[in-house]
């Protein structure tokens, strides 16, 4: 293949980021906004390109033809550093299957996000900037998936983590805004030591940074840790957990999750694009890329599966509590990535009931699905926060009759995040409930509660902002004008906003027909996708149920919401404070650290450490003084000392030798 | 004689037709043209430029009974000190049609590109008569430079004290060059190195310390510095960066290559520690004296003086990565210092201003030039992903290859401290330019497109050096 595309993949969004960045003060708020658009499209063609040569060009680099297995392949590398004769850090781009998918939602949502911000951020202050940002997550973000080496992987996974920041933070002036893009980075952060930690340690045994000798050779890499162990466990095993606990930082799982919420301070569309589609999957992803080493450790996978399940079901719990929309909808980000996580994490090699990659294909088909139908979801809460200026469904109500595709196409995505059939949701849904179930029946059934309680929180939002009871909004309008304030009654948004919505709810309902098994599976062999009819109608029926019980509850205005919070008021004020977590932070941060590591700390830095510094930058300031004399600005002086130089160093030499 | 051998010579017979073809344009030309000399004298090194680089040889040469060689690292040796002097050539556009320079503008530009002739001929002197003759043709013009702005007292107090150290050193070089040849009877480096053997006697010792003083002077190491920031201080600044840069990376890599093809065999018991005690005293002596600098140029002289420590010890290490990490050095030394130079001469050509103090809140006024100068201090000092962090780095991992030295290891901790003391100073120059505030800063103003031009060219080359390696490897495989 040739390498020019790639490259321009690569290269463009930067270019984009540049160009924005550093010009885009200089262009009108629409030239900025059409050019970002334009850059984006560009990619988005070039990576449509890429991908499809990728599955369908049948070329021998890309699929064996005698076994039909798909390859990985390199289309270049460019070695960056070389640390040691064995270590370097390369730069290239991997075409497998799992990353010419990537190549196909990062740039899809990317564009839309692009186009919806057209409208959703019109008129903002710093529009040129909001856009040159997007192309420098993009950028980021197409890095990361076709990383070639581990360490590229870590670089791109810090530069989104960057990029992640300062979206979130878009909105400086507000102080929320900086509290949440502090706290998101330095959570991500801090899981990333242990990322880094891991990656050190891998190489350190293995002496290899490059993915595909480790993941073609799963077995060597074994071999070359030589049964070392540390605490009880294999170092392989420690080096894959401390791996996947960066994983947990970016993809907001237990406890590393308390980010993501906060996260939502960012605009709507960054929240589609960033905290819903792209690089919150970025956890599932590394686990997907290094899933042959996972394979080896069955106390790796098993604490990826317990750390999913966990998540899934707690973030669905608080999801049934939350006002505002956006939170509801990060929490469901949260628990559907759960599902993603454990499904990677049930797919052991012992299960040889099925086929063994069931569990991973259904988790990429997941990443898929749930990609294009989380970001519909978020682009109409967007829509809807754009119609009623505020956040909380207690300001909405109704709204079904303002704001009719909004409403459609929002139904569209609550259904298919329910796994309603037909769909995008249910099949990939229904697959890693399959592969739940051909691990062990606990997970096959806590997955499925987690599921229906992901029906009952999305339909018990869909229901109070669509239905439920309606705000005066005529009031509200009048109330507002009087203030000298232009407002007018909830509609759609204007058709840079819509479109997306349409195309995204278009997607959300046939993707699930993409015979998915072909394209990406873990082994690279196709794999032929079987409805489990036990598992689909199970799920589907529970489903429905929970959409009816949600319906019931929430479609007309009444009092039963109220009585069954209070039937159990200390559960529901613990799900709306989320259990505490973020309290449990601050205490731990505030009372243990700071008090009792940090303070003690500060005074040894203040007195003893900066003492001995200020004493070196004494003598050094002295020294200085005593010999300036020696630039006398006299020249027979300066001789002379020229001669006492050339003199001593020879003296001294011919002493020694002598 | 075989008159094919002056092939081997293309890149100074290359710089000579420039030298005659501006000395021409220059004597012939009307008033009204000779506005245009420096154009051609920049277009000239450009090609230069150019042509040092499509004409690397594939294999070594030698010429005139092995007096003169060239190699692809001479070659990149001498790559490097033409991008140098053009960059200085088109940074000095600006100052040569300044009122008292313009009548005399195309002499700048010769006597700088024949100096550059005469550096041709150190670096690829194989034998040490035409060595001198490099040495000497090289010297004699920057005497001439150095004095060039008439009208000021301080650039005729800097010529004389620049003619009198440069004889006396001079003189003291050739003193240790006769105790050599006495020694061995013959002046080709090959020959002196087969006859010296591992023979270290108490005469080689003195001559190999004279050689090492002669040298010691052109590269500005303690205590034959002391000249340099007079000088530096005194010449204009066209001049200085050139003497800062060009000249003083000429004579480390004929110091280099004299060092190793000359005395190679006598390197631990002889010149190691005579240049290990140079490095020390040269890095911390230029770092205290740096500190308490209020003028720029004097600033930058002693600065230049700590460099030139970090440059001596990557020929410590005496090994062939030694080459490239020197070579690696300078490319990157030239790129830093001409981006520093560049922002002093334009504010200078533009205002006159010259303390730092000159520099407070410079950043508000004229933020491209400030944000060039704190790209160059932090370059200098070795701050990543510049690229002065990595030249510094792999000096450093020169010194210490393959050795388990334990001075060797003292001696990059020596070093490694005084670039915390350096980048004390070059953080004041940032501090000033970022932090401090001025109740007179300088005006805002355009710099000459020229001086631009210089300055964009010195940034990328700090900023891509840091993060291209392609570079450094090939160097690393040719040397």
């Amino acid at each position: 293949m040739e390498i020019t595309l790639p490259v321009i993949i690569l290269a463009l969004p930067l270019f984009m980021f540049l160009l924005l960045g550093l010009t885009g003060m200089k262009m009108s708020h629409k030239a900025a906004g059409w050019l970002g658009c334009l850059g984006m499209g560009t990619v988005l063609v070039l990576s449509y390109i890429t991908a499809f040569t990728y599955y369908f060009s049948g070329s021998a680099d890309f699929i064996d033809p005698a076994t039909h297995t798909r390859l990985q392949y390199i289309v270049f590398e460019q070695t960056w550093l070389q640390f040691t004769p064995n270590l370097a850090i390369k730069l290239g781009f991997l075409l497998d299957p799992i990353s010419a998918m990537m190549l196909i939602v990062i740039p899809t949502i990317s564009f839309l996000v692009h186009v919806y911000s057209l409208g959703y951020m019109e008129g903002e202050k710093g529009f040129q900037r909001y856009y040159a940002f997007l192309s420098l997550f993009t950028f980021s973000m197409l890095g990361l998936v076709v990383a070639t080496n581990i360490f590229q992987m870590y670089i791109f996974w810090e530069l989104v983590g960057a990029s992640s920041f300062l979206l979130i933070g878009f909105f400086y002036t507000l102080p929320s805004a900086i509290s949440a893009c502090k706290k998101a980075f330095i959570v991500t952060r801090f899981a990333d030591l242990g990322f880094l930690i891991g990656i050190l340690v891998l190489s350190f045994y293995t002496q290899q940074l490059d993915f595909l000798p480790m993941t073609q050779n799963p077995q060597g890499v074994l071999a070359s840790m030589g049964g070392a162990t540390f605490m009880g466990a294999s170092v392989l095993t420690w080096a894959l957990v401390l791996i996947f606990t960066g994983g947990m930082g970016k993809s907001a799982m237990l406890p590393l999750h308390i980010w993501l919420p906060d996260a939502m301070e960012g605009p709507t569309p960054v929240s589609a694009l960033i905290h819903a589609a792209t690089m919150v999957v970025a956890g599932v992803y590394l686990v997907a890329r290094l899933f042959p080493l996972y394979m080896l450790e069955d106390a790796a996978l098993t604490f990826v599966t317990v750390v999913g399940a966990a998540t899934a079901f707690y973030a669905a719990v608080v999801a049934c509590t939350q006002i505002d929309i956006k939170r509801i909808l990060a929490f469901s980000t949260i628990s559907q990535i759960a599902f993603m996580m454990v499904s990677l994490g049930v797919a052991s090699r012992h299960n040889v009931a099925i086929h063994e990659g069931l569990g991973y294909m259904a988790s990429m088909f997941h990443l898929f699905t749930h990609a294009m139908f989380k970001a519909l979801l978020f682009l109409g809460a967007g829509a809807l926060i754009h119609a009623v200026h505020s956040n909380n469904y207690t300001a909405m109500g109704g709204l079904r009759k303002y704001m009719p595709i909004t409403h459609w196409t929002f139904l569209i995505g609550c259904l298919a995040i329910a796994g309603i059939f037909p769909f995008a949701g249910f099949f990939s849904k229904d697959e890693i409930l399959t592969a739940c179930f051909a691990n062990h029946w606990f997970w096959g059934v806590w997955m499925m509660m987690v599921a229906a309680m992901t029906a009952f929180y999305m339909f018990r939002m869909y229901f109070l902002v669509f239905w439920w009871d309606e705000p005066d909004y005529a009031a509200k309008v009048k109330e507002a004008e009087a203030h000298g304030h232009h407002a007018a009654m909830p509609h759609d948004g204007p058709l840079p906003m819509s479109l997306p919505l349409l195309i995204l709810a278009a997607v959300s309902t046939v993707a699930g027909f993409i015979s998915f098994g072909e394209f990406v599976t873990f082994d690279g062999h196709e794999y032929h996708i079987h409805i489990d009819l036990t598992v689909a109608s199970c799920s589907m029926g529970i489903a429905i149920l929970s959409i009816c019980f949600a319906g019931w509850l929430y479609m007309k205005k009444n009092d039963k919401p109220t009585r069954m919070a209070d039937s159990c008021r200390w559960l529901w004020t613990a799900a709306l404070h989320r259990f505490y977590w973020d309290e449990i932070y601050l205490f731990v941060t505030r009372r243990i650290i700071f008090d009792g590591i940090c303070k003690p700390i500060a005074w040894f830095d203040r007195h003893i450490i900066d003492g001995t510094m200020d004493g070196f930058a004494y003598v050094t300031n002295a020294a200085s003084n005593a010999i300036k004399g020696l630039q006398s600005g006299k020249v027979q002086l300066y001789l002379l000392w020229y001669l006492a130089g050339a003199v001593l160093l020879g003296a001294i030499t011919a002493i020694c030798l002598l | 004689m075989d008159y094919s051998q002056f092939f081997a010579m293309k890149q100074e017979i290359a710089l000579l037709i420039a030298f005659l073809v501006v000395f021409l344009c220059d004597t012939f030309a009307s008033p009204k043209a000779a506005k245009s000399v420096p154009v051609v004298g920049c277009l000239w090194m450009a090609a230069i430029v150019a042509f040092g680089f499509v004409t690397i040889p594939g294999y070594e040469e030698s010429a005139f009974d092995g007096m003169y060689a060239t190699s692809k690292v001479m070659y990149a040796i001498k790559n490097t000190l033409n991008i140098g002097a053009f960059i200085v050539l088109v940074q000095a556009m600006k100052w040569a049609d300044s009122d008292f320079v313009s009548i005399r503008r195309g002499e700048f530009y010769e006597l700088i590109m024949l100096t550059l002739f005469g550096m041709y001929l150190m670096i690829s002197a194989r034998h040490f008569l035409l060595f001198i003759i490099g040495l000497e043709t090289a010297s004699l013009p920057l005497c001439a430079l150095v004095a060039f702005d008439k009208r000021r007292y301080e650039s005729h107090e800097a010529a004389i004290k620049y003619v009198l150290t440069a004889v006396f050193s001079s003189a003291i070089l050739l003193m240790g060059l006769s105790l050599v040849y006495g020694l061995t009877g013959t002046l080709y480096y090959a020959g002196i190195a087969s006859a010296v053997g591992s023979n270290v006697g108490v005469m080689l010792a003195v001559g190999l310390a004279f050689v090492m003083a002669g040298f010691g002077y052109k590269i500005s190491l303690v205590p034959f510095h002391l000249w340099t920031a007079d000088v530096y201080q005194g010449a204009p600044t066209p001049v200085t960066s050139y003497l800062s840069v060009i000249s003083k990376g000429s004579a480390a890599f004929a110091f280099l290559v004299v060092l190793t093809q000359v005395f190679a065999t006598v390197y631990s018991s002889m010149w190691e520690w005579m240049l290990y005690a140079l490095i020390v005293l040269t890095i911390t002596v230029g770092n205290l004296f740096a500190m308490r600098q209020v003028n720029m140029k004097r600033f930058l002289a002693f600065s230049s003086i700590s460099q030139a420590g970090y440059i001596m010890l990557a020929v410590m290490g005496d090994n062939p990565m030694g080459y490239s990490a020197l070579m690696f050095y300078v490319l990157v030394y030239v790129f830093s210092n001409l981006a520093a130079f560049g922002v002093i001469g334009a504010i200078e050509n533009a205002t006159g201003k010259i303390e730092m103090t000159d520099y407070n809140g410079l950043y508000k006024t004229n933020p491209r030039l400030a944000v060039t100068m704190m790209l160059a201090m932090f370059s200098l000092a070795g701050i990543p992903p510049f690229a002065g962090f990595f030249s510094k780095f792999f000096v450093f991992t020169s010194a210490l290859n393959g050795t388990d030295s334990t001075a060797l290891y003292v001696l990059v901790l020596i070093a490694l401290i005084n670039t915390i003391i350096s980048l004390y100073y070059y953080l004041l120059v940032v501090k000033a330019m970022f932090i401090n505030d001025s109740d007179a800063p300088i005006a805002t103003f355009r710099s000459a497109c020229s001086e631009r031009l210089g300055m964009w060219i010195c940034v990328a080359g700090i900023i891509l050096l840091g993060i291209f390696s392609p570079i450094y490897n090939y160097l690393l495989t040719i040397a």
